[in-house]
């Protein structure tokens, strides 16, 4: 019999043990899919683990992958820190895209060096207005942040759908649901010439060295987490929890409008219908798998991007379905809160000795309440 | 034992447990007879709530056997150790406020409540006939802390019971419900039934209790009969030898106010929370003010508004002759305002941090925050030497909160409220819970900060304590506070008049104030 018991204080060995495991455990359920596919189990996986990234235009796809789930995650990395559990990075990401289009075809026939930075600026407010409504509801009447942004993830998308379909569709666009492209001003340059890096990976890079100041070393940072853990503590000490909310909900909802705008600025260049094939729901996982900490998310987000482009790669070569994608991932943040289990207890093999009848009946046993370190 | 002509109700033969970093109970032999109070004393940690939880079917032992009767009992769980006739009386009550008296006995016993109104008929006369008069109909949140301590008493009795145990019953309880209790436990015990009495009181052990014994670190560390021996003694068992147990300290009166409440009246918005109602009280610089209280009759209330975390009408709190009601926790501290909280864990400290990042919690205005950033070299330093001055076991200032003993996790905070030099430090129930060597460092550190003339207000439940540091004393009822007095004219009696709220000073009959809790 298997028991799970107390460890008594938390493993810092497991904490970081966890990710790792629940990789590995993703891998071998996906070897057992793919043989029930009738797929070449190895093959499978070297298509989708290794064929992406086998030559230098697949390593820099991976960096333009990585980029906006890089944005959103680092952002949701400080929100998750205050026990704030923003899950509309989507809807901010969303509404990033949205406002820097609009501004972007605002500013069609203008030139100049100031023209990109009040995009992205634009792109930044979109996703902190979108962040601020579900801030200015949990602040004012107490609601459940997750149930508001996961609502405003789809009335993003809505609206989204139906700028595209109106107002910023291209006029001369044989009524596609698309915008005009944008013009150079506009456009983030490419980093890496022959590749299609662009500047947005800078900027998420900057972004994950400043949260990381953030976390470590500025007193803002110190008062979220201690909001995050014990918020009686941070009210005794005078820490203003309304302001902490807000700074870290528009925090991430910047970061989240920024990946969005980056998008329509970047590999895109125009407002489409589908500007994110769900990076603002990928990055919570990457967040949780990279334990909030700057590296292990960026660790993390590089295995998510290659998620993505390993999808992409077994539905060409192998016919296999892209919802792979997503169960991946599923099964990734599953098998991660499974292993936080560990985090906290440890299991013990228990053989049923004769000695002990009581044993058997498991109800009678006090009930540990079992929490996993994820929340 | 052997002279026993019968065998013991209880017996316990070598109870072992082993915690997780931790041998809770340690080969522990106790013996309790029928009709027999039996006191199981010992400090916080000494293994007491794991020895009883294992009688009651909680937890069970790695090894070792439990007798009743002379004959071996494997306790499954809590339902099991009722039906053969052991109650147990928690020291934090699982009662539901919103039902009534008889509802939640019902709740308890299960099956065997049968219906509502022979239930409420049953507790009537069992309640009257122990001399704790409880109405069945009433609701729990409509009882005191001491009526809601006689229904769960009255739970176990309304059963066949053997062996009732008590867990500290007495740290809810004004002097004189104390003695109301007493009474009723001789009177069980007269009728047969033992009784194991947890507690750390030993006046109380001394006074009811015919035989104890002492626990120290999971082992027995003696057992003795209470009425031969003094309470030195018995504290020399609980602790060991090389702890002072007990120390007496000059009583000074300050007469430069610094913290004044003035005419406070407070609505609080918890359905279950006190009403403040126009509390006075004022705290001179180099004095300690105690005001005593049983649980719940406004001392959150009060302590939350000194803090600052509910705010106060304007003009109801001054720091000398600043209004500060109005101001927010962290304005009142740069003002000189040292807090330390009830909860140590949980507000005081956090309890996943380092104790360097528990340092930066309240010391953030010692200049170790710098535009901004934290100075994590300042505050490691910071750390230290509170670790140090206050001689905190830890394996380091990389400790986290959780890892340390309550009482060391204590002498942190304290000291890191102290080396912040407050002018004004509340300290709220400051010992709960501590050790005694480390209550009397505690104690030492507050009256070495009352003689460098700063002005301390400290709310406990321990009157012992409050008698021991206070220069002036008072308490809180319902949301009202008394008038103070030096503490060297005032009398245990006469405070637990007022914690009962009976204001008037001058001396009542013992009678009187007894009447006033039947």
């Amino acid at each position: 019999m298997i028991k799970l018991e107390p460890r008594g204080e938390r493993s810092k060995t497991m904490a970081y043990l966890s990710p790792v495991l629940a990789i590995l455990l993703t891998m071998l359920t996906g070897l057992i899919l793919f043989t029930v596919l009738g797929v070449a189990p190895w093959e499978a996986l070297v298509t989708i683990v290794y064929m992406p990234i086998s030559d230098t235009y697949g390593m820099a796809e991976l960096a333009v992958k990585a980029t906006p789930i890089l944005l959103c995650a680092i952002g949701l990395s400080v929100v998750f820190k205050a026990q704030i559990w923003n899950i509309g990075a989507e809807g901010q990401l969303l509404m990033g895209g949205l406002f820097g289009s609009y501004m972007a075809l605002q500013l069609l026939d203008v030139e100049g060096g100031w023209v990109l930075p009040i995009v992205l600026l634009a792109g930044m407010v979109g996703g902190m207005f979108w962040a601020g409504i579900a801030a200015l509801l949990k602040v004012k009447f107490n609601t459940n942040e997750i149930l508001t942004t996961i609502m405003m993830n789809y009335i993003a998308l809505n609206i989204l759908l139906w700028a595209v379909h109106g107002p910023l569709k291209d006029p001369e666009g044989y009524n596609f649901p698309e915008s005009a492209m944008f013009s150079d001003s506009s456009i983030l340059p490419i980093l890496i010439d022959d590749t299609r890096i662009h500047f947005g990976l800078a900027l998420a890079l900057l972004a994950v060295v400043a949260v990381w100041v953030l976390m470590s070393r500025a007193f803002m940072g110190f008062q979220i987490k201690v909001m995050g853990l014990d918020s009686g503590a941070a009210r005794l000490s005078g820490f203003k929890d309304k302001k902490l909310v807000f700074f870290a909900l528009l925090l991430s909802g910047a970061l989240a409008g920024l990946a969005g705008v980056g998008e329509v600025t970047g590999p895109i260049g125009q407002l489409i219908p589908s500007i994110s094939p769900g990076y603002g729901y990928a990055a919570i996982i990457v967040a949780f798998l990279g334990r909030l900490h700057p590296v292990g998310i960026v660790l993390a987000t590089l295995l998510m991007a290659l998620l993505y482009m390993g999808g992409e790669m077994a539905q060409i070569n192998l016919g296999l379905p892209l919802a792979l994608t997503d169960m991946f991932q599923g099964m990734l943040l599953f098998y991660l809160l499974a292993c936080d289990v560990l985090i906290g207890f440890r299991l013990r093999w228990i053989s049923n000795r004769p000695g002990t009848q009581g044993n058997s009946t498991a109800p009678s046993q006090p009930m540990t309440s079992v929490s996993t370190g994820a929340k | 034992m052997s002279n026993h002509p019968t065998p013991p109700r209880l017996s316990l033969r070598g109870i072992t447990k082993q915690y997780p970093g931790c041998l809770a109970n340690d080969d522990i032999h106790l013996d309790i007879a029928a009709a027999e109070i039996h006191a199981l004393l010992g400090e916080n940690g000494a293994g007491k709530s794991t020895l009883m939880k294992v009688i009651y079917g909680l937890v069970k032992p790695d090894h070792g056997e439990v007798l009743w009767d002379g004959l071996p009992l494997d306790v499954k769980d809590p339902a099991h150790a009722r039906k053969m006739g052991i109650g147990m009386v928690f020291q934090h009550f699982s009662l539901f406020d919103t039902l009534t008296v008889t509802e939640n006995i019902a709740l308890a016993l299960g099956d065997d409540a049968g219906d509502l109104t022979s239930l409420a008929n049953k507790i009537r006369s069992v309640s009257e006939k122990y001399g704790m008069a409880i109405n069945p109909e009433r609701e729990i949140h409509t009882l005191s802390v001491g009526e809601r301590q006689r229904v769960e008493i009255v739970r176990c009795l309304v059963q066949d019971i053997r062996l009732l145990i008590l867990d500290e019953p007495t740290s809810v309880l004004t002097p004189q419900e104390v003695e109301t209790l007493f009474v009723t436990l001789r009177q069980l015990a007269s009728e047969g039934c033992s009784i194991l009495f947890i507690s750390h009181k030993l006046n109380e052990v001394k006074a009811l209790c015919h035989r104890a014994t002492v626990l120290r670190g999971g082992r027995v560390s003696g057992a003795c009969i209470p009425a031969q021996e003094d309470t030195i003694s018995m504290a020399k068992m609980m602790v060991g030898d090389d702890t002072p147990v007990s120390t007496t300290y000059p009583k000074v009166l300050g007469s430069e106010p610094v913290l004044t409440i003035k005419d406070l009246s407070l609505h609080s918005d918890d359905p279950f929370g006190v009403h403040l109602k126009n509390l006075n009280l004022t705290v001179n610089a180099g004095e300690i003010v105690g005001i005593a209280g049983v649980a719940g009759n406004g001392q959150e209330e009060l302590l939350a508004s000194l803090s600052g975390e509910t705010l106060s009408p304007a003009g109801t709190i001054s720091f000398r002759d600043t209004q500060v009601a109005t101001l927010t926790p962290e304005k009142r501290r740069a003002m000189g305002l040292g807090f330390v909280p009830e909860e140590r864990l949980g507000r005081g400290a956090v309890p996943e941090m380092s104790l360097t990042e528990n340092a930066l919690l309240t010391g953030f205005l010692t200049g170790i925050v710098n535009k901004g950033m934290v100075a994590w070299k300042k505050t490691e330093a910071f750390a230290d030497q509170i670790i140090s001055d206050y001689k905190v076991k830890t394996a380091g200032r990389h400790a986290q909160a959780d890892s340390l003993s309550g009482g060391n996790l204590q002498k942190f905070i304290i000291g890191r409220e102290i080396l912040q030099n407050p002018k004004i430090l509340i300290a709220a129930h400051p010992t709960w819970g501590v050790d005694i060597g480390a209550a009397t460092a505690i104690h030492k550190a507050l009256i070495k900060l009352r003689d460098q003339g700063a002005a301390i207000l400290v709310v406990s439940e321990d009157i012992d304590e409050l008698f021991l540091i206070s220069d002036r004393i008072g308490a809180i009822c319902d949301g009202q506070l008394s008038p103070l007095k030096p503490t060297p004219e005032s009398s245990i009696e006469e405070l637990g008049r007022m914690m009962a709220g009976d204001f008037s000073t001058t001396p009542a009959h013992a009678q009187s104030s007894q009447a006033e809790h039947s």
